[in-house]
């Protein structure tokens, strides 16, 4: 079977050959990272396209359908109209940290991208710390919206801003103790060796009552984090009218809208590579002969007696599964938008602090026991 | 040196003032709410009105009494036939016009298919006020249905100007009743999907239960009337209290509720519409026949006095006073309007909450800005 770590190193020795091993280091840094931005732009322009038809079919309307093929192109529309109206700066505002704000939270969703795999060998930065860094960077997100609220010099993006500022701080807890779980269990906090390690099966599904626990955990306050609804008080639009992002328009607030897509793609993205397997095949952890057949077609393993060049096919298998657990997840987080009413936001605190915060914990400890005890597969 | 302690009660934080409105989406139409606000709490709501003021009452002594029904749609346009017909009550008394039983009957039908429309658009905007965006789209499908019915009857969907004085302006078509029994029952069906998404939605009972809780001293020291001061234990149902137009030989009850809070106001107007379609249907079975108007002369006039009419509209009492000096014109015509008085609850009900409680509230109040303003 050809791997993804096969094709990067033939690319490597290709470059190699002809170059300076500095610009060899300079043109694979720039490619990788275009590359994986443009991947995951590709993810936010099915994001967005999808929550329009998913809340349209949800609220009996048909969402975009005039621009292109049943609303294709709606998109491209809408950007093209963003970047050609004015970014408007208030005259009161704070012109520096006005215009920093949308890029800085910009950067921060994308850094997030670096550590995560995509598919087997098929990662950006490999690093041993990879999860801990995407926790730390996606705390950062908070500093952009408490810039743009701030220095918009409007009460309603204050209170947003503020909302925010709370709300962010506070799930980051819970979330970040769920993927503590997950990590006590792998025993690795690199995304590579998490997704190895659920080979044998998912952690949502052989890790016992707390992973599901914490998979539960961590979308309620992954949602949360994103500032979705049903806690999207950072925007809230019957109270604040827009919150935190009402003085922005034009490709200004493009990039906030874009951002939110994007942190929601981080956090499936690592909601599914802790919980869901990233891009292993669905794998039944039973053992019986019918369960071993089906794990074997899953794992494409009858493609291994096939022609090699049959076998580049199978390069994409692991990226179907990956993006299939995205958009699932996606999915999910926007039945909860188009369903559910807001919260109050002493209501939100109280959620984190009564109720997430001590059951995480408790979760915890409860898998810390298991892994002494041995009881985990 | 001596230690200090501060209580929270001491550590004062600077309160500010954020205009709600008039242009912002929780208050439905232009209505200006300064809100004087510490952090997230309210601390003082200051309504101002006076932006969608069209002069109605000024007007109506510039036009005839038959005329002035069609300013009255124009005032609470979710009950735009509960206004007509309220208007049509006080000339009928004044002029001592006999109703047929036919106009009667519809005038009744129109008017609770009204309540209906406005309740389930309250409904909808009730829940987006909450942050639930997809009721609104489900209660506007219903209304939609009802709004295809009057269109077809009246010609109009919002401003219908249907009931006039003498009767309505035409006679139903003849499907009416088979098509009313139809969206009755398709209704009933649509009730089931409120209930799912939002009545028994644990986020939407705990933010609505508890919060903005109006007494019923001060509902009537308020003026408040309908379902907000049904919802604090008052019976004010001018159905019951002060019949019309046949409303003495239906059988319906009066929702009342103790509960007194927002809960209270969303579980009376839910009832409510029940017991609106249970009125239409005790009506349906036996629609009267024979003539749906009483003739009137062109130019009506009224005798010279003082009238006062009251109905009950979807929001709560509607009034009018109307003085003639014996003339075609109305020397004076002043409209009590529900949403003014209502209107007073909000400041009571909202200081010390949060600001997303303030929504709620107003939006359990359901606050139509053109009705205040006439």
């Amino acid at each position: 079977m050809i791997q993804f770590s096969d094709v990067t190193t033939w690319i490597h020795q290709l470059l190699s050959s002809c170059m300076a091993p500095w610009l060899v280091f300079l043109i694979e840094l720039v490619v990788a990272a275009v590359a994986a931005v443009v991947a995951l732009l590709v993810c936010v322009i099915i994001m967005v396209y999808m929550e329009r038809k998913v809340a349209g079919h949800m609220q009996l309307r048909h969402g975009p359908n005039r621009v292109g093929w049943h609303g294709l192109c709606q998109l491209f529309a809408d950007i093209i109209k963003l970047l050609l109206k004015e970014s408007f700066t208030p005259t009161r505002a704070d012109k520096l940290l006005f215009t920093v704000a949308p890029v800085l939270s910009l950067c921060v969703s994308l850094l997030a991208l670096a550590p995560i795999s995509w598919g087997p060998g098929l990662v950006l930065w490999n690093t041993n710390i990879g999860v801990l860094f995407v926790t730390a960077i996606s705390s950062m997100g908070v500093i952009g919206i408490l810039m743009a609220g701030w220095s918009s010099n409007n009460k309603y993006a204050l209170l947003g801003a503020m909302r925010s500022g709370a709300q962010i701080v506070s799930y980051e807890l819970s979330a970040g103790l769920s993927i503590v779980t997950i990590v006590a269990l792998a025993g690795t906090l690199n995304t590579g060796g998490i997704i190895e390690s659920q080979a044998n099966g998912w952690w949502v599904l052989k890790g016992h009552l707390p992973a599901i626990f914490a998979f539960i955990i961590y979308i309620i306050a992954s949602t949360a984090e994103c500032n979705r609804a049903p806690f999207d008080l950072a925007e809230a639009e019957s109270e604040l009218t827009a919150g935190y992002h009402t003085e922005y328009s034009g490709m200004q607030f493009g990039i906030f809208y874009l951002n939110e897509y994007i942190n929601m793609g981080v956090v499936a993205m690592i909601a599914s590579t802790l919980f869901l397997g990233g891009w292993q095949p669905f794998y039944l952890p039973f053992d019986f002969p019918l369960a071993h057949a089906f794990n074997d077609i899953m794992a494409l393993k009858f493609m291994e007696t096939w022609p090699a060049w049959i076998s580049w096919v199978s390069l994409a298998w692991p990226l179907v599964w990956f993006f299939g657990k995205l958009f699932l997840i996606i999915f999910f987080m926007m039945w909860f938008r188009w369903t559910f009413p807001r919260l109050r936001i002493d209501q939100l605190l109280k959620l984190e602090w009564k109720y997430l915060l001590p059951l995480s914990i408790v979760n915890l400890v409860i898998v810390a026991l298991f892994i002494v005890l041995g009881l985990h597969f | 040196m001596e230690n200090q302690t501060v209580t929270p009660s001491e550590l004062k934080t600077e309160e500010f003032v954020v205009n709600i409105g008039p242009q912002h989406p929780a208050t439905h139409g232009v209505l200006r709410v300064e809100v004087t606000l510490d952090g997230e709490t309210v601390k003082d709501v200051l309504p101002h009105l006076g932006y969608i003021h069209r002069g109605i009452e000024k007007m109506t002594e510039s036009l005839g009494y038959k005329q002035s029904i069609f300013l009255t749609s124009r005032m609470d346009y979710l009950s735009a036939h509960i206004n007509n017909h309220l208007c049509a009550l006080a000339i009928e008394k004044a002029a001592q016009i006999e109703v047929p039983a036919r106009a009667k009957a519809i005038r009744i039908i129109m008017d609770e298919l009204q309540r209906l429309t406005s309740h389930e658009l309250w409904w909808g905007s009730c829940a987006m006020d909450i942050g639930a965006v997809t009721p609104f789209f489900l209660g506007f499908r219903d209304r939609e249905r009802i709004l295809e019915l009057f269109e077809q009857n009246t010609g109009n969907r919002l401003t219908m100007s249907y009931i006039i004085p003498g009767g309505v302006m035409n006679d139903v078509r003849p499907d009416f009743v088979p098509k009313l029994k139809a969206l009755l029952k398709s209704i009933k069906d649509y009730r089931k999907e409120y209930d799912q998404l939002i009545t028994g939605n644990y986020i939407f009972q705990h933010r609505t239960q508890g919060i903005g809780v109006l007494s019923k001293e001060q509902a009537i020291s308020l003026g408040c009337t309908g379902p907000t001061a049904r919802a604090s234990g008052l019976s004010c149902d001018i159905r019951k209290l002060y019949p019309y137009d046949g409303y003495e030989k239906l059988d319906f009850k009066e929702v009342i509720d103790y509960g007194c809070d927002n809960w209270a106001r969303y579980v009376v107007r839910m009832e409510e519409m029940s017991q609106s379609i249970h009125i239409i249907e005790q009506l349906l079975d036996n629609l009267p026949t024979g003539d749906y108007r009483t003739k009137l002369k062109g130019v009506l006039k009224l005798p010279a006095g003082e009238y006062y009419q009251r109905v009950e509209s979807a929001r709560g009492e509607l009034g009018v006073y109307i003085v003639s000096d014996g003339g075609a014109k109305p020397y004076r015509m002043k409209f009590r309007t529900p949403c003014y008085s209502n209107l007073g609850a909000v400041k009571p009900i909202s200081v010390g909450m949060k600001i997303a409680d303030l929504m709620a509230n107003m939006a359990t109040i359901d606050l139509v800005i053109p009705d205040m303003d006439r």
